[in-house]
């Protein structure tokens, strides 16, 4: 087995987008566009699917947001020609905690994404546009990320691509080398960093996610083979703490036929 | 003999038996007007793959259905057989991933899916019944023997099909794409790559593997359909990934000169195998000679 083709990547979550974007009856895709790496790829993987003319990128800044974030974002938009909407969250973020003074970062946090949520369904339904997703492998396997906020989507072109990889994808579709050089960021809080958030490099989480979720090891095997073991007990809890965020909710199962039991139907149903 | 048959590399949608069926004669018409006397789909063609609970909604009573009536009236008008996939509904309802192969206006022959693959990311096992018999039958353009997909997998479906004389063996296949590893090709591609090859050099018989395309849920199907000829040489390749309908030429005798080198078939020992696969069998079910049976 060779060394992952970024190419043959990209040749497939092309016409992923493409295929599941049009076969329901859109032309356009919107998405939050951070400045930052995952989103970047995503604008060009959403550029190269529906065309320029159909993919609107949206910038959400907060007023304690980086400035460079706007900056980096406009600077993809402007390499891909496709269209951006600037939406500033921060007076009705601010509006929301003034009934909540005390409010300490994370829910902040989470209200920032869900905002960001917001503003992107709201500009899905004006545009006709469905809200294409930025999460990938690693934060959805480790749950870094908010649950309906930037979540929330109609499909993750990066669902199965790990950060590294990703990074090899933004290196093949020739994303600007300030926004790969970068460190990750949620850019939620000042200084807010994803590596030292969750206390590992993203190297080192990506290889060991490999391993216990790709190639299904286990946590003796993966000790055996070196890895620390109080750091991969960690990981593998992570996954399995945040495993909530990556279903439906939960329903009873009270009659004959039940939503998320035994009524099974793909999403695909009829296109 | 040597005729012409058609890949018919389509992308069907998933539970739109009528949407599928209308692809369906539009790419048999294609197909007849480039020389084609046998157009082969993809498994489940009519209904597309990720059924599920629409498995009961698409099932077609073959000897009642309309939609394989519509496809029998094309082959006669056309003048050109067929092979295509679907639900099948038996008698006693139980559902079969089936293959049809038709020809100037009648079912020939019904393969129903050996192996259901229910693990990873299938579930056929939870919806259907698994078909029990696999037989080689007879065609006006010569022995055929059909497989569907995960059939394949099983060397001895391959085996046995050669075996009851099966000169072209058609694989109809909804073959998921996976692995971004390699130089150009997806895994899953390299992988049917080999075991077409394989199959082909190794009982001298043309192989005929049709592939969908398309998306369902996010799982792409690969394509890559492709005519292997007795030597293990492919005749004609569709591409990854896209639709396509491309024709290629099938000749019998390539057959003859292929067991002519290597006269593999003359020399298998049935016998042999029989014998060992009786003391396997016993084995394996703790029978003694005296339960009889085997």
């Amino acid at each position: 087995m060779g060394a992952f083709n970024p190419a043959l990547a990209v040749e497939l979550l092309v016409r992923f987008i493409r295929e599941e974007v049009t076969k329901v009856g859109f032309q356009r895709g919107v998405l939050g566009l951070s400045g930052g790496l995952d989103s970047a790829v995503v604008a060009h993987l959403t550029a190269r699917a529906l065309g320029p003319e159909n993919t609107y990128g949206v910038l959400m800044p907060y007023r304690t947001s980086d400035p460079a974030s706007i900056s980096d974002a406009q600077l993809v938009a402007d390499q891909l020609g496709i269209r951006t909407i600037l939406v500033e969250i921060t007076p009705m973020v601010d509006a929301y905690f003034e009934r909540f003074p005390d409010a300490d970062r994370v829910r902040r946090g989470n209200v920032m994404a869900r905002m960001r949520m917001l503003v992107l369904y709201d500009l899905s339904a004006a545009l006709r546009a469905l809200v294409i997703g930025t999460s990938n492998k690693t934060e959805l396997l480790v749950g870094y990320g908010t649950i309906y906020g930037d979540m929330a989507a109609a499909m993750w072109p990066l669902g199965d691509l790990y950060k590294t990889e990703v990074r090899q994808l933004a290196e093949y579709l020739g994303v600007p080398e300030r926004i790969r050089q970068k460190p990750p960021t949620a850019d939620l809080w000042v200084g807010q960093s994803d590596e030292e958030e969750l206390g590992i490099t993203y190297e080192v989480l990506d290889a060991i996610l490999v391993e216990l979720v790709d190639r299904r090891l286990t946590v003796e095997a993966l000790v055996r083979n070196g890895y620390e073991e109080a750091l991969v007990r960690r990981v593998a809890e992570m996954v399995r703490r945040s495993h909530f965020k990556r279903r439906t909710p939960l329903c009873p199962k009270i009659s004959s036929r039940s939503i998320g039991h035994d009524f099974r139907y793909k999403r695909d149903w009829g296109s | 003999m040597r005729f012409t048959i058609a890949l018919a590399q389509i992308r069907p949608v998933l539970g739109d038996v009528l949407r599928n069926l209308a692809q369906h004669l539009e790419v048999i018409a294609r197909a007849a007007k480039q020389g084609a006397d046998l157009v082969v789909f993809p498994e489940l063609s009519l209904t597309g793959y990720y059924l599920e609970d629409l498995v009961p909604d698409v099932a077609l009573e073959l000897a009642r259905s309309e939609v394989v009536a519509a496809l029998r009236e094309a082959s006669a008008t056309h003048h050109v057989d067929l092979a295509f996939g679907g639900v099948e509904v038996s008698e006693d309802f139980r559902f079969f991933n089936s293959a049809i192969y038709v020809s100037q206006g009648e079912i020939i022959h019904v393969h129903r899916k050996l192996y259901l693959p229910t693990y990873g990311m299938f579930d056929e096992g939870r919806y259907l019944a698994p078909g029990d018999i696999l037989r080689a039958f007879d065609t006006r353009l010569g022995r055929m023997g059909m497989l569907i997909c995960e059939d394949m997998w099983h060397p001895s479906s391959v085996y046995l099909l050669a075996q009851d004389g099966a000169q072209i063996l058609l694989c109809l296949s909804a073959g998921p794409g996976r692995g971004v590893r390699g130089e150009t090709k997806l895994g899953s591609v390299e992988a049917w790559e080999t075991i077409t090859r394989a199959a082909a050099q190794a009982y001298m018989l043309y192989v005929v593997y049709v592939n969908r395309v398309g998306f369902e849920d996010g799982a792409v199907f690969s394509g890559g359909s492709v005519i292997v000829d007795p030597f293990g040489r492919p005749v004609v390749s569709a591409p990854m990934l896209d639709e396509a309908v491309l024709v290629g030429e099938v000749d019998l005798q390539e057959i003859r000169r292929a067991r002519t080198f290597y006269p593999l078939l003359r020399d298998e020992r049935l016998d042999l195998v029989l014998r060992e696969l009786r003391r396997i069998y016993a084995q394996r079910y703790h029978l003694s000679p005296y339960d009889g049976g085997f």
